[in-house]
């Protein structure tokens, strides 16, 4: 399918200048500013955040809909498509390993750092720092930070998480299916079953938080367990969340029949980052929950 | 190679004047040159913050500094040296360049583009905030931990460590998007017959870069978010009390920060790997091993980072395993630079300004590298960590390592980016006064960290006294000639004598089959490499 | 002056002293001071081993490299060699090279395995000297975990060190003892330190929650200096360490007193008497000095912002009870720590005191040793 990029008449589109890019110093520069006087509990945080945000919103719609308009010009040719495409391998790649990091870190902390704590092997005698504590996961270290909590359970709802996202991933490539076969009914239905699915996961994660906050007493403060616990599963919930908005501006562009079934890569590409989230679930279902 | 005559159409095809042509660019050559520009303006200030910190050493005793603002400079000048200086420098070349070395039109995504250099100067402002916060009301305290911003000391510091922390997430965002753009560029815009083993080896240095970065940027991202938390949202990632470690911190630092060093080194190298075949007029010895080389320092260079972290009471097994590992990265290290030699070797070179700061690199780099492998023997290195030794170290693998490389290659493609030969007489003082001082400055820093002076003090003993001197006086002196580079440059952007296609008698490649400079599209159409 | 002409002289050897495994010129300050451990001296020949090998490697490089320079050179009419990088040498340099450097490399390695293996294994044997060091922000604690005394190991301001020992001079040195294997178990009690004393070839990281191991086994007495090495804050160039290694007796005989000592020094806290204005006043100023003015300096003026002022403060001057909390207790979430662990009841109550009358400060409170057993 891909045509070489010198064929006459299709030059590798370069796009006209574009003021998104620069617009988008002064919105990154405004939420992160905010965000640092915010968490320092200074006045104006808050509504600095709050510009950068509409910002931010401003040039993402922007943006996507100058892309979109060249895209329904027919500007782009396969060289173009494939230069998107690979594109987001490589930007999920990268969130792969911003999700190796916590991973990393969950599994230094349980197989190093509180084995040493409990005064193991060659790493050293802590246990003249600490009389009794015993080096079990999961822990709130020797301190007992953040009080007596209970454990957050594999076996209830995150479970049936974990039953919703593998479907949802089912649901989108059936909408996928849909779409090769130009079937918009099936890809319409598909995509709206994803989102649906999605929502309902995010629901499900914010009853357990408050669950774990009010009735476990499992919250941030309580030691590495609750540390890891929250920002793994905080993390990914925030990209589920993205993930379901996306989907969201991928249903109306469908509802507009945006999507051929030879011309879809943002389709694609959102497909792929849900496949990502999903998959980031499955570690977190057995590396925080389960094990 | 190529027919130039079909692309130069293009040169009297409009394109955008003005301030808009600047700041909404969607061209490689101008963001190249806004990347350039941001780096030296970056290198600059570091440099200036080093100069007070030389300045400070001077003598025993507080000079003019008090303890605090002297690791706050220390950490400044760190941070904006890699993050602002070195890493900007080499993406702006990558941008100018990549596109002209392998044929195509423009960055594979030319807005991105953009956008991963307009992220940079919101993240050098937090980087400035971070610094200058604490001078005002209720700013907090300084910055005193060092770039590598170590637990529980990076806890005890004021909101400027906010600022820092989300000044290091931009700049990750940004690296990893140019990075993405790199590798798509050289995957999916190589000109017909350009194979990846027809690409000059500077596109497949970034390209491992670009690699490395999109590995290791977001294990540094996910390291300070850690911290964020800890600081304000009560987590204990890093605190024993909670079961954490400080420790681990330093792991996932490093796992970054190792793996950076080469990010830093390697456009170097690449660069190198363009000038020293064209002025030894003969083309690289041992193209392909130096390619595989590179591949085995990224590979290699990501499972050794705990060399850093020698003292911090790892078992026996896992400091041994890493000083081997350390070790062994002398061998692809050791080959390129024996290529270099190797390609020199039975040339007919000349020494034209690119070609003095390319070899005194092999010399020098090998030096710092050298100090490098002793660093890497642990029994020794418990000696020499955290002393000044470890700062000679690594001043003269970043110096003569990675900013030599960029001088380079900064002479060596002038001519094509401005159209103008720059003044080869002023060039060659800047080389011989900058190269000379370089070496006052930091050779006699390897006794004092022999002798027992620890780094990141700003108060020292009188048995350390005479090298500190000899240090900062020639520190001075190294960092005035800087100026004269700038008045190089600026000379030869404004004018001088006219620069024809190929710029350099023995210079081989794409970029100067076009005019320089090149059109505001570089190849409209590809050309055909046979 | 003259010690700086001889350096100055001895820069036009350098390249020599590097090779050169000289001893002698140790006292340049050109590399390692004099070892002082078994284990130190072979870390000294290993470090000589690798720098004799890197110079050797880089006299090859800079030699060969100086001869293409000269010898391969457009201006004296050479043709380059189009070819070179095609013959045999050309195609098997890339597994030639590497198998040369990789010899090399195993050498290195190698020749560290017997001195790490020795230092890194920590031997678990009988009477070893345990000691516990503490790394403060600014000060070292060193605890002598068998016969439990404690000692506090603190800079000696400018006017007190040793002429030419400012910051590499001590109030209390580390006495220990030579021939007898000692076991440092090192921790800190807010961030990381490391305590290195080169001559004893040890360095380790204090880190707080965690403890790292170390030994050594001193076989020549003297006097050993060194410097804390990790970052730990404003005060990290003034946090030296000295070691002071005597003969078995000796050592036993210098326990013995600073047990007694520590003794006298409980009774004399425990003893319910009323002590007077000056004798508070005088007790608390030698403390204050020494273990509070690093931070709030001597005219308890403080060091914006990280180190509040005492002259005129709030804590200083309005009721004793917070302010004798504040001491026993420490502040959480910044640099001042908690002293009850530190100092005893008549202590604190010199230091209250002190600073409640001091730098105009008049409060005339006057603080007793039950008021501060009552506040812990
Ligand atoms: C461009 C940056 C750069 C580069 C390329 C390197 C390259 C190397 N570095 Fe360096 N290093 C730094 C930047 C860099 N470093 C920085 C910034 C720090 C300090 C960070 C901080 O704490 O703030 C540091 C610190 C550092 C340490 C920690 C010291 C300590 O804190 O205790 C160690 C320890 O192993 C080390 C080792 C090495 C090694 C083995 C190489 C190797 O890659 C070198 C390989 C090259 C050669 C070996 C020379 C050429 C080869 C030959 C001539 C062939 C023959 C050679 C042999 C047979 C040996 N470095
Ligand atoms: C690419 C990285 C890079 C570069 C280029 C430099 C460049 C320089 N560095 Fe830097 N340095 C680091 C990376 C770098 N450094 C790092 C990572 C650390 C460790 C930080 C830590 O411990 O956390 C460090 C630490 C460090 C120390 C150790 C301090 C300590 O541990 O106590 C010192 C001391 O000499 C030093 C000096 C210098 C000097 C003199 C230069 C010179 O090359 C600078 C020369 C450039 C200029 C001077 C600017 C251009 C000229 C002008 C602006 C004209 C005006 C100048 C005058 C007024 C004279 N650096
Ligand atoms: Cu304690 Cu540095
Ligand atoms: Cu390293």
């Amino acid at each position: 399918m891909s045509q070489p990029s010198d064929t006459p008449g299709s030059h590798y589109f370069v796009p006209e200048p574009s003021p998104w890019p620069f617009i988008s110093m002064f919105a990154v520069f405004a939420l992160l500013f905010g965000a640092t006087l915010m968490i320092n509990d200074v006045a104006i945080g808050g509504i600095v955040v709050g510009l950068g945000a509409l910002l931010i919103g401003y040039v993402f719609y922007g943006w996507f809909r100058d892309v979109v308009t060249e895209n329904l010009s027919g500007a782009y040719n396969h060289q173009v498509d494939r230069s998107f495409r690979q594109g987001m391998y490589w930007f999920i790649a990268s969130e792969v390993f911003f999700f190796a990091s916590f991973f990393g870190a969950l599994y230094y902390i349980r197989n190093i750092a509180v084995p040493w704590l409990g005064g193991a092997g060659y790493l050293g005698s802590s246990e003249i720092l600490y009389s009794q504590f015993a080096a079990d996961w999961p822990t709130a270290g020797p301190g007992a930070l953040g009080g007596e909590y209970t454990v957050m359970g594999a076996w209830g709802i995150p479970a049936l998480n974990t039953l919703i996202l593998l479907t949802s991933g089912a649901t989108i490539t059936w909408a996928h299916w849909g779409l090769k076969l130009n079937d918009q009914k099936t890809l319409i239905r598909g995509l709206v079953a994803t989102i649906a699915l999605g929502v309902l996961f995010v629901g499900f994660q914010a009853y357990e938080y408050r669950h774990a906050y009010v009735d476990l007493n499992l919250t941030l403060a309580s030691g590495v367990y609750g540390s890891t616990f929250y920002i793994l599963t905080g993390f990914h919930g925030m990209h589920v969340t993205i993930g379901a908005i996306m989907l969201m501006a991928i249903l109306v562009r469908a509802r507009k029949g945006h999507f051929s079934p030879h011309n879809h890569f943002a389709f694609e590409a959102v497909a792929w980052y849900w496949h990502f989230v999903d998959v980031v679930w499955l570690g977190l279902f057995v590396f925080v929950y389960w094990l | 190679m190529s027919t130039t005559a079909d692309t130069l159409h293009s040169e009297h095809e409009h394109h955008p004047y003005g301030w808009r042509r600047w700041l909404y660019s969607t061209n490689h050559k101008d963001i190249g040159t806004l990347y350039l520009l941001f780096a030296l303006t970056m290198f600059f200030l570091g440099g200036l913050s080093a100069m007070a910190i030389r300045a400070e050493l001077l003598f025993p005793g507080l000079q003019f500094l008090d303890p605090d603002l002297y690791n706050n400079i220390l950490t400044n000048h760190a941070l904006i040296m890699i993050f602002g200086a070195v890493m900007p420098a080499g993406a702006g070349i990558a941008n100018w360049m990549i596109p002209l070395m392998i044929g195509a039109p423009d960055m594979a995504l030319p807005r991105l583009n953009n956008l991963s250099f307009w992220i940079l100067p919101a993240a050098a402002m937090m980087l400035i905030l971070s610094f200058i916060v604490p001078f005002f009301p209720g700013g907090g305290t300084q910055i005193n931990t060092g770039w590598t911003l170590y637990p529980p000391l990076s806890v005890q510091v004021g909101m400027s460590m906010d600022f820092l922390i989300f000044a290091i997430h931009l700049l990750g965002i940004s690296s990893v998007l140019a990075s993405i753009n790199i590798i798509v560029t050289i995957l999916n815009m190589r000109a017909p017959g350009m194979t990846l083993f027809k690409m000059p080896v500077f596109c497949w240095a970034w390209f491992v870069t670009a690699f490395l970065l999109i590995l290791v940027v977001p294990i540094i991202a996910g390291g300070v978010t850690m911290l964020l938390f800890d600081r304000h949202f009560g987590t204990s990632f890093f605190n024993a009390a909670g079961g954490g470690d400080p420790v681990l911190f330093q792991h996932l630092f490093w796992f970054f920060g190792h793996p950076e060093v080469y990010i830093l080194i390697l456009p170097a190298i690449g660069a190198l790997a363009q000038v020293i075949p064209a002025f030894s007029r003969k083309p690289l010895f041992g193209y392909h091993s130096t390619v595989g080389a590179m591949l085995v320092i990224a590979t290699l260079g990501m499972v050794v980072w705990a060399h850093h972290q020698y003292t911090i009471g790892m078992s026996f097994a896992a400091v041994n395993y890493f000083m081997i590992g350390t070790i062994l990265i002398s061998i692809p290290v050791g080959l390129i630079l024996f290529n270099f030699i190797a390609t020199m070797w039975r040339g007919a070179m000349t020494f034209e300004t690119p070609m003095l700061f390319a070899t005194a690199m092999v010399l020098l780099f090998s030096f710092g590298g050298l100090t490098g492998v002793m660093l890497a023997v642990i029994p020794a290195d418990i000696q020499y960590h955290d002393s000044m030794f470890v700062v000679a170290h690594f001043h003269y693998v970043l110096i003569p390592g990675a900013i030599y490389g960029l001088f380079a290659a900064v002479f060596y493609w002038l001519p094509k980016w401005t159209g103008h030969m720059y003044d080869e007489r002023l060039a060659k003082i800047f080389f011989w006064v900058n190269m000379i001082s370089f070496n006052l400055t930091f050779f006699v820093q390897h006794f004092l960290g022999l002798a027992g002076m620890p780094r990141r003090i700003i108060d020292y003993n009188v048995i350390f006294a005479e090298f500190n001197f000899i240090s900062s006086v020639a520190g001075l002196i190294y960092g005035l000639s800087h100026l004269l580079f700038l008045y190089i440059v600026i000379k030869c952007i404004r004018g001088g004598k006219k620069a024809d296609n190929k710029a350099w008698e023995g210079a081989t490649g794409l970029e100067w089959e076009l005019p320089s400079p090149p059109p505001f599209h570089s190849w409209e159409t590809a050309p055909r490499v046979k | 002056m003259l010690a700086r002409m001889k350096t100055i002289r001895s820069l036009w050897f350098l390249p020599l002293l590097l090779v050169s495994a000289a001893p002698a010129r140790a006292e340049y300050g050109l590399n390692f001071p004099p070892p002082a451990t078994p284990i130190a001296r072979d870390i000294y020949d290993l470090h000589m081993l690798t720098m004799g090998i890197s110079t050797i490697l880089l006299i090859g490089v800079f030699g060969v490299v100086f001869f293409a320079i000269w010898k391969f050179r457009k201006s004296r009419g050479y043709q380059p060699d189009q070819n070179f990088h095609k013959t045999w040498f050309g195609t098997w340099s890339w597994i030639i090279v590497p198998a040369m450097v990789l010899g090399v490399d195993l050498t290195i390695a190698g020749s560290a395995q017997k001195v790490l293996q020795e230092m890194w294994i920590v031997p678990k044997q009988e009477g070893m000297l345990d000691v516990k060091v503490t790394g403060h922000q600014w000060y070292w604690e060193y605890e002598y975990m068998d016969s439990g005394i404690r000692i506090e190991s603190r800079a000696l301001p400018e006017d007190q060190a040793d002429d030419g020992l400012y910051l590499r001079d001590v109030d209390n040195r580390l006495v220990l003892p030579t021939h007898r294997p000692v076991r440092f178990l090192h921790t800190s009690a807010d961030v990381n330190h490391a305590m290195w004393v080169p001559a004893l070839g040890f360095k380790k990281d204090a880190i707080p929650g965690y403890i790292t191991e170390t030994w050594a086994t001193i076989d020549t007495e003297g006097v050993y200096r060194g410097q804390c090495a990790e970052l730990c804050g404003t005060w990290h160039a003034k946090m030296p360490i000295v070691v002071e290694a005597v003969s078995e007796s000796e050592f036993e005989t210098w326990l013995a007193e600073a047990k007694a000592a520590e003794v006298a020094a409980e009774a004399e806290a425990a003893a319910d008497i009323e002590w007077s204005m000056p004798d508070l006043m005088e007790k608390g100023k030698g403390l204050y000095n020494t273990k509070c003015a690093s931070c709030h300096q001597i005219n308890g003026e403080g060091l914006q912002p990280a180190f509040p002022p005492l002259k005129g403060s709030a804590i200083a001057t309005g009721p004793t009870g917070p302010h004798i909390d504040i001491v026993l207790h420490g502040k959480p979430g910044s640099a001042m720590p908690p002293w009850k662990g530190q100092l005893n009841d008549l202590e604190i109550a010199a230091i209250v005191t002190y600073e409640r009358n001091a730098w105009g400060n008049d409060t005339g409170d006057l603080v007793q040793p039950r008021d501060v057993k009552a506040a812990r």
